[in-house]
């Protein structure tokens, strides 16, 4: 979770306020009731997409990255592969 | 003549659906339309006492399905409206003494006499759920904000659809303006953000609705004195029929500090 709050972050009121943490929870926890993925599984998925790519490409892990998108009740995987970084690391 | 089915359910318990259920059903009735308020929560009636009806009962839904009085027996008239009724639950027996075919049949006869047949759906997601939607027409789901209701009524809303009984549409109850301005409580922006479906109805939290639960006399019939609960149930009956009716504006009274906090932020 956060880190720790300053005293001068308290006194401004500057922490985040518990119906905003709520929003952040359900839409997380959310994620995984819609698809029926529990959270093990999908960071699984993610560790074997960028273990595809790494393996058939030249490319570094930190190259790829695989994130939920979510679009009105919908819930995607999307991979993002920048292929400058993987000309970049062609010619290494 | 073909009235339409409504059900208001929610998969959390205690959110305030037998109360929607029974102020939506009294809103209505108050607009001169034929109503008839169906509870099908078997084994744990409660739309009786709230509609102060409880006094009245001879028959309910079970011995109509199992054939024991005529559909008109089981009818309640609220004398204090033209056109409302009420079909009981039985308190006795469990929800498996209906099944969503002995459902269907009974709204479709219900359909032909009356504009609306507002069902109480039990909480879950078994039997009980299954027969409150077996026949509907539009499902009306009621949260609360807070997380547990809003997750739960994210379930119910994938099981609509799922069973294509959709779209649903949302009613937030229980909301405290207050808590909301403190930023200590789910917006109803935030909550539409995370649920996606549209919102037909938000209800603060009010005091005269326990008073009216008390009494028998849903809050929706008390005029304009002042209950803003009594207004925003009258809102989704307009809003149900049609009618553009704007979202009322739920005033917090903000503190001095609250307010030179958020200055800060
Ligand atoms: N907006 C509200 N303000 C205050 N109390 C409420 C409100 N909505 C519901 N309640 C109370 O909450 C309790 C549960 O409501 P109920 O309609 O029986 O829920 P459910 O049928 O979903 O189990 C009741 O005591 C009811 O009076
Ligand atoms: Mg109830």
């Amino acid at each position: 979770m956060g880190k720790a709050m300053s005293w001068v972050d308290r006194l401004l009121g500057r922490e985040e306020k518990s119906g905003a943490t709520a929003k952040k929870r359900l839409q997380m926890v959310l994620i995984h009731d819609r698809s029926d993925v529990s959270p093990g599984v999908l960071a699984q998925i993610k560790d074997e997409i960028i273990q595809v790519f790494v393996k058939h490409l030249d490319i570094n892990p930190e190259d790829v990255v695989v994130n939920v998108d979510q679009d009105e009740r919908e819930s995607r995987l999307v991979a993002e592969v920048p292929l400058m970084a993987l000309h970049a690391n062609g010619r290494r | 003549m073909s009235g339409k089915v409504i059900t208001v359910t929610s998969g959390k318990g205690g959110v305030g659906k037998t109360t929607v259920t029974a102020n939506l059903a009294t809103a209505l009735a108050m607009r001169g339309r034929k109503v008839v308020a169906l509870d099908a929560d078997i084994g744990l009636r409660n739309l009786d006492i709230v509609l102060g009806l409880e006094n009245r009962i001879v028959y309910d839904l079970v011995d109509v399905v199992e054939g024991r009085c005529r559909l008109r027996q089981a009818m309640i008239k609220d004398k204090r409206h033209q056109e409302l009724y009420l079909i009981p639950a039985a308190q006795t027996r469990d929800k498996s003494a209906v099944s969503p075919s002995d459902m269907v049949l009974v709204c479709n006869e219900l359909r032909q006499e009356m504009d609306y047949i507002i069902i109480d759906s039990p909480a879950g997601i078994e039997r009980g759920f299954r027969n409150a939607i077996a026949a509907t027409d539009h499902v009306l789901i009621v949260t609360n904000p807070e997380v547990s209701a809003v997750r739960d009524a994210d379930r119910i809303i994938g099981l609509i659809e799922a069973e294509e009984k959709g779209p649903a549409c949302l009613i937030v109850n229980r909301v405290k303006p207050a808590m909301v301005s403190r930023g200590e409580m789910l917006s109803i922006e935030d909550i539409i953000d995370i649920l996606a479906i549209q919102l037909v109805g938000v209800i603060p939290e009010d005091e005269h609705i326990l008073i009216g639960s008390n009494q028998g006399t849903p809050v929706a019939m008390n005029g304009s004195n002042g209950a803003s609960a009594s207004q925003a149930f009258r809102n989704i009956a307009g809003r149900l029929e049609g009618e553009d009716v704007p979202f009322m504006e739920l005033k917090a009274k903000i503190s001095f500090l609250d307010r030179l906090s958020s200055l800060f932020n």
